[in-house]
């Protein structure tokens, strides 16, 4: 990966909560140092369960919220310094899908004025045949331009979701989450449209999601979070977990075939509090496989093809 | 949804027999009030002596004042006086209201905080007091009512607009907006101002019937349009003195006043049901 599209340097994101008249603000750290590469056309997955900071990371990639520190860069561009009219011309080249299709399309928009958005942001209306051009590369109709979000399914809300990303060409989409909201029949419909449209108009994405059987199944590399920080980065898909955070996800997802399913072994212990962080590694108090030494020091992410955050890997 | 939405809430609205009876009224002081001038053969403001206190009769449907004047007349011009100004000034205070709340709600930070002191600080008083106050500084006519109605209703619309503001502000779409590059006038205009209007329109509706009290109260006191144009307000205060001699002079423009006011209000309880806004405006 000679030069990535995307190549993210330490970022970091702190909130503060509260604070008032008489209450002290709390901060939090959603991501704590998190550097990722992403190449041209490669599909990455972050997994990690709901809080662990991974659609703050989706965020900041897209600088939709500003990092407290670190860089990103787009296409040897740092996003981080441009100024807002060219970040606004840069967001061409990026786009996003989100996780709820019902939330994320206007109820007042028609679907010509949903898919006509990118343009007009821009200051530019969509070119002639543009809207049916869309609605045909997600699979839908091109009757359906005139229908009204609440008039469509859960399904052709997230295709129009789609179609909004790919308005205008982008090099690369984050997912987020695009199908934990819908049914599992339309989730494997959507799956596979995304991978024919990567296919054919050579995107790049992230993905994000909480399924480590679907990342699996979808992308080339999958980071894995915990508490805002990466613990293991799968070179391959079908790469064994070496964090016992990772082998404890495999060990907690489904397998599809009854025959094959073991019995689910549960992760113990709570989740420690963001505001609060332990000072050694943030899943000691999880782990079965903690020393002393995870407890008082916290693990950096080994600079090997295989990289992981352990002092005990598998 | 946008306009055509709006005007087939309308048109749902008025289907109903709540609506239906209360927007016929509404319809029928409207056009009374606009077409005054060709519907009585008399002058509100021409003396006729000979004629005052003349109880409701064939001539004079509604009978005359004290100086003779057509009480039916002048009914309908005080009409043009009460709509015109409670619309026009509840219309100004929608609209600044909603521009300070959509300000106060999408930007935050001390903007917001220095808008929400004052709509707490105005929220706190009566509003006949504020209107009070304003028309002892502006001084007494149709100006000051009208400025006295925007400021007192003010507040009002500035909290409902923030609210819905802030609420529609965490909705998906407006960060899918934001991840597009839209610019902040953008996603006001287009997402969040759209969005809140039904319930900040409908207040507005429901606060002219308000005003219209208020606009009349101020009259009463003489603080309102000065002689001789006529207001309902105006018109009850000089009655009140002569309620047993000739009861029709206040008891007409009253009527008028109550009903128009009931009427508004049925209208808009019908149009919360066809917007189907109810919990909105109860959220703010």
């Amino acid at each position: 990966m000679a030069d990535p599209l995307i190549r993210a340097e330490a970022l970091v994101k702190r909130f503060q909560t509260g604070g008032g008249l008489l209450a002290r603000p709390r901060a939090m750290l959603a991501v704590r140092g998190v550097s990722m590469a992403i190449g041209k056309g490669e599909v990455v997955g972050v997994v990690g369960e709901s809080g662990c900071g991974k659609s703050t990371l989706a965020r900041l990639i897209l600088r939709l919220i500003e990092p407290t520190s670190g860089t990103i860069h787009f296409d040897g561009q740092d996003l981080t310094k441009l100024s807002r009219g060219d970040m606004r011309r840069m967001r061409r080249r990026m786009a996003m899908v989100f996780q709820d299709p019902y939330s994320s399309l206007d109820p007042r928009f028609t679907v010509a004025e949903v898919l006509a958005e990118p343009f007009r942001v821009q200051g530019e209306e969509p070119p002639a045949g543009r809207i049916a051009e869309l609605l045909g590369q997600v699979g839908l109709s091109e009757r359906l331009s005139a229908s009204y979000p609440h008039q469509m399914s859960g399904g052709q809300r997230q295709r129009i979701g789609i179609a909004r990303a790919l308005a205008q060409a982008p090099d690369f989409i984050v997912l987020d989450e695009p199908t934990a909201s819908l049914d599992v029949s339309i989730q494997a419909q959507i799956i596979a449209l995304l991978s024919e449209l990567r296919r054919e108009l050579g995107l790049t994405y992230l993905f994000i999601s909480h399924d480590l059987g679907l990342v699996r199944y979808f992308c080339d590399r999958v980071v894995v979070m915990y508490l805002g920080a990466v613990v293991e980065v799968l070179p391959k898909a079908d790469a064994p977990a070496r964090h016992p955070y990772t082998a404890a996800l495999m060990d907690s997802t489904f397998a599809p075939d009854p025959g094959q399913r073991k019995t689910l072994r549960a992760i113990e212990g709570e989740i420690p509090s963001a505001f609060d962080l332990p000072k050694g590694c943030a899943f000691a108090a999880r782990c079965p496989r903690a020393s002393d030494r995870c407890r008082a020091e916290n693990p950096e992410l080994s600079a090997t093809d295989h990289p992981v955050a352990c002092f005990h890997p598998l | 949804m946008s306009l055509k939405g709006t005007l087939n809430s309308i048109g749902r609205a008025l289907r109903t027999p709540k609506g239906a009876i209360s927007g016929a009224w509404l319809a029928l002081v409207v056009l009374g009030a606009i077409f005054a001038p060709v519907l009585t053969p008399y002058d509100y403001d021409i003396q006729d002596l000979p004629n005052a206190f003349a109880a409701p009769s064939f001539a004079h449907w509604l009978g005359t004042d004290e100086f003779g004047r057509d009480l039916l007349t002048r009914v309908l011009y005080g009409a043009r006086t009460s709509l015109s100004v409670s619309v026009l000034s509840i219309s100004v205070s929608v609209f600044t209201g909603m521009v300070l709340g959509a300000a106060a709600g999408y930007f935050g930070g001390a903007f917001d905080r220095a808008v929400t002191i004052f709509v707490d600080l105005t929220w706190s008083f009566p509003e006949i007091l504020i209107a009070l106050i304003l028309v002892a500084i502006i001084g007494p006519g149709i100006t000051g009512t009208m400025v006295a109605i925007a400021v007192a209703y003010l507040a009002q619309f500035t909290r409902l607009t923030r609210a819905q503001i802030m609420a529609i502000r965490s909705e998906t779409y407006i960060e899918a907006a934001k991840s597009l590059g839209a610019r902040d006038s953008f996603i006001l205009l287009r997402h969040l101002l759209p969005n809140s209007l039904a319930p900040v329109l409908v207040a507005g509706m429901l606060a002219t019937g308000d005003a219209i009290i208020l606009e009349a109260t101020l009259g009463f006191f003489g603080l309102g349009a000065q002689p001789p144009t006529p207001s309902w307000g105006s018109m009850m205060s000089s009655g009140s003195a002569l309620l047993f001699k000739a009861p029709w002079i206040i008891v007409f423009p009253g009527l008028a006043v109550a009903i128009t006011v009931v009427a508004i209000n049925l209208f808009g309880d019908a149009l919360i049901r066809a917007l189907d806004i109810k919990t909105r405006l109860r959220e703010a």
